[in-house]
Formats: structure tokens, C-alpha cells, sequence
């Protein structure tokens, strides 16, 4: 499985580079804005999976979902917008334009992992949390 | 000072005479941490002084505090997902067919915790079966041990790292309207559900029989002969025909041999013995 991180924060590019290697993604790209995101994409070697911040400069997350979903090459791109925008009408307008899921930042690590299993990626990991008092 | 010895057996002894939830002798550290902040809430000095406080006379709402506070509520929504995938493919068809004649739908979530869980269904029943048991009558039910659970629930008013977990963002802008920082369910949905408090290892008050009963990410607190108590007991509140869901690492296997394990999709859901068919 292959990934796009595009960010224009290097930590939290690296922050997520991290969270996707920790849930099986092996091949991870990353581009600090939409331009640099169009220009890595091969059409022969295309992503699964893009996971795109709104704020960036040069093209900006909704201009970026527009054009992946403007070229039909690319609509088999998954689009996952991350990022601090978090109002209703502001998640609608990315729906609409074609992302397919939507995480609110700050978030914890599970919920990106959630959202990968909504998308049909995986298996959310059966992480131990909730047994603190377990006992066997 | 930090709570142990002496005091710590007896919040351990009090768990698990109150709720049946077996702490263990190395959770020293989880049981300070979580009294301290209680106690600082409260307006102790620290964790031992409101613990030498209760010891001394008893004082029911400090003890459902401190036994609340001891509790793990975390939550999200449509847990492990295999289960709701097979109530929306497999089980509530099902129910839509068997349920015709009284058109009725009884759902309870036994240890709902922030309500998640029964509200997850209710987005389910929204979202794909409107058409389905329109003019039914529908009862979604949660029940906690914890009054600040029970509460929670009823509010339907969720932070952004709640909604984050789980909930396909579609469901949020459809369902839910932003309250300030947080997120508030729509009266479509929240009215739904009805929440009240009940503890499992108590005597059950009478209930109705319901259609499916989620009892999941609690036994695991429980010894084995209080989960077959509890797993007893929902046994004689399903419904016929009804099913049973239970946590991801529960099983009843070994445990309660009149409730049968039948795989549905990707889940295991637990069915009644000898039920007709
Ligand atoms: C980890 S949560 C599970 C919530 C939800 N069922 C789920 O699977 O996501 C466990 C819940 O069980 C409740 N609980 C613990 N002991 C209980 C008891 N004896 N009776 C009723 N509820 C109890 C706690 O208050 C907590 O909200």
C-alpha cells in the first residue's frame, strides 16, 4: 500500500509518516503543499491513499482535492483531508469537493487509525487501552 | 503521600464488592492517579485524606465518586465496525422481516458508557432504515453503572477527539451541530435513546425483552463467576430470536453454554439454545 502525506509541517508530516508505517504502509511519500503533490504523482505508481492538511501555500488542501478528483486518472486516489479546520460548514465543503473522510486536528493516533478502517484499509488495532483493570 | 497498603486493599475491596471489577494488586499507581484528581476536584487535601474520610463514615455519594472514578468509560464510535457491518447487512434485515407482525425494535446497550455505542445504532437506523421500520416502535436503551455516564450520554454533547473516533465524517455534518468547541447530537438522534443507571452485578429491576443486547468491554473486568452471572442474566432478557453482541476479546464460550456462538459477517453474535427457528 502506498501513501501521500501532504502537509506543509514537516512534524506533522513525519508524525504521520510515522502513524501510517505503524499501520502497514510501506510506501509513503510526502509534499509540503498541493503543487509539490501534483508533481510527484506518477500516474504508473499512484498512491492508495492521500492524506492532505487544508492551510498550505502555493495550492491549498480543497484546491488539491479538486484536482485529484479532476483528472479521471486520478479519482481512485483516496482522499483523506487532516486538519485544524473544524467547522461544519467547512467539512461539507470538502465532502462535497470530494474528499473522503475528514480528521480534526489535534487528534489522538487511534482515531487516524479509525478513520483508515472506515476508508476499508485496516483493521483498526486491537489496542489493549480500555483493559487497564483487566486481569487476566 | 500516595495510597497503598491498607489503603489500597480496601479501594480494591470496595470495587469489587460495588461494580465486581477485579483491580489489580499492581495498580497502585492507576488508583492513585486517579483519586488524586478526584480528591483535588472535591477539595481533599490528597488522595489518603479523602480516603481516611470515607473509611471512617460512610458517605454513599463520595463512595460512588471514588468508584466511578476507578471506572474505564472510554468509548467510540462503531466499535471494531464488523458488528455494526453485520447488524446493518444481516441482523436488523432480519429483525425488519421477523419483527413484522408487532413492529417493534428493542435495542439495549448494557454498559454504554458516553452512549457511543446505542447512538451508533441510531445513526444506523437513520441512515439506512428510515423506510425500513417506519411507523415502528423503536426502544434504544443505555444503562452505566456510572450516574456521570448516564448523564453524559443523555447530553449527547461530544468533544472533537470523540467525534474524531470513528464517526465517518458524513454522520457528523449530518447529525451533529457544532456547539462551541464540541459537538452536540441532533434531537433526531438523541431523542432515540433513553438512559438510565444500573448496575450489572446487582439484582436486575424488570425490563422488557430486547431484540439485541450489546454487553461489550465489561466483562473483561469481571471473574469468571460474575461474567457468567451477568452473561445468565441478559440471556433471560433476550428476546426469542434475539441476539447478543459481546466485546472483542469477551466470550461466552465456557462460560453461559445456553447462549450459542454464530458467526455473522465478520462478528460473532451470541444466540439463544434450542431457539426456534
Ligand atoms: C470500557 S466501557 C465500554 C463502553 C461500550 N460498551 C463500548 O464497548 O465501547 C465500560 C463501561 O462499563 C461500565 N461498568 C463497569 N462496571 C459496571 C457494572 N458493574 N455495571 C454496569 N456498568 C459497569 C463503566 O462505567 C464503563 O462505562
Amino acid at each position: 500500500m502506498k501513501a501521500l502525506v501532504v502537509d506543509d509541517s514537516r512534524a506533522m508530516r513525519s508524525i504521520l509518516s510515522r502513524l501510517l508505517r505503524k499501520a502497514g504502509v510501506d510506501h509513503i511519500a510526502e509534499a509540503a503543499d498541493g503543487c509539490e503533490a501534483i508533481a510527484c504523482l506518477d500516474d504508473d505508481d499512484l498512491p492508495d491513499i492521500a492524506l492532505v492538511d487544508w492551510n498550505m501555500p502555493n495550492m491549498n488542501g480543497l484546491e488539491l482535492v479538486g484536482a485529484l478528483r479532476g483528472r479521471p486518472e486520478w479519482r481512485r486516489i483516496t482522499i483523506l483531508m487532516v486538519t485544524t479546520e473544524s467547522e461544519q460548514g467547512q467539512i461539507v465543503r470538502a465532502l462535497a469537493a470530494g474528499a473522503h473522510e475528514y480528521l480534526i486536528k489535534p487528534f489522538e493516533e487511534e482515531s487516524l487509525f479509525d478513520k483508515l478502517a472506515i476508508l476499508g484499509f485496516h483493521q483498526p488495532v486491537q489496542g489493549d487501552s480500555t483493559n487497564d483493570f483487566a486481569h487476566n | 503521600m500516595t495510597v497503598g497498603g491498607e489503603q489500597l486493599l480496601f479501594v480494591r475491596q470496595l470495587v469489587q464488592r460495588k461494580t465486581a471489577i477485579v483491580l489489580g494488586e499492581d495498580k497502585g499507581y492507576l488508583v492513585d492517579s486517579r483519586l488524586s484528581s478526584l480528591a483535588r476536584d472535591l477539595g481533599h487535601a490528597d488522595a489518603t485524606t479523602m480516603l481516611d474520610h470515607l473509611r471512617k463514615k460512610p458517605d454513599l455519594a463520595l463512595e460512588q465518586r471514588v468508584l466511578e472514578a476507578m471506572t474505564t468509560n472510554e468509548t467510540l464510535w462503531f466499535r471494531d465496525r464488523a458488528p455494526f457491518e453485520a447488524l446493518r447487512q444481516h441482523v436488523l434485515p432480519e429483525l425488519a422481516r421477523s419483527g413484522a407482525g408487532s413492529r417493534q425494535l428493542r435495542i439495549w446497550s448494557a454498559a454504554c458508557s458516553s452512549g457511543q455505542e446505542i447512538y451508533s445504532i441510531a445513526v444506523l437506523l437513520e441512515e439506512h432504515f428510515a423506510d425500513r421500520f417506519a411507523g415502528w416502535k423503536i426502544d434504544l436503551a443505555g444503562t452505566d453503572f456510572s450516574v456521570e455516564m448516564v448523564k453524559r450520554a443523555s447530553e449527547g454533547l461530544y468533544s472533537t477527539l470523540e467525534v474524531n473516533r470513528g464517526l465517518p465524517a458524513a454522520s457528523l455534518v449530518r447529525h451533529f451541530d457544532r456547539e462551541g468547541a464540541n459537538w452536540r447530537l441532533k434531537p433526531s438522534i438523541r431523542s432515540r435513546a433513553r438512559f438510565w443507571r444500573m448496575n450489572l452485578v446487582e439484582p436486575w429491576a424488570p425490563m422488557p425483552a430486547w431484540d439485541i443486547v450489546l454487553l461489550r468491554n465489561v466483562l473483561i473486568y469481571f471473574d469468571i463467576p460474575t461474567k457468567e452471572k451477568v452473561l445468565r442474566a441478559a440471556s433471560r432478557q433476550m428476546a426469542p430470536g434475539g441476539y447478543l453482541l459481546l466485546g472483542g476479546a469477551e466470550t461466552a464460550v465456557g462460560i453461559c453454554p445456553e447462549l450459542v456462538p454464530e458467526k455473522i459477517g465478520d462478528a460473532t453474535f451470541y444466540r439463544l439454545e434450542g431457539r426456534e427457528q
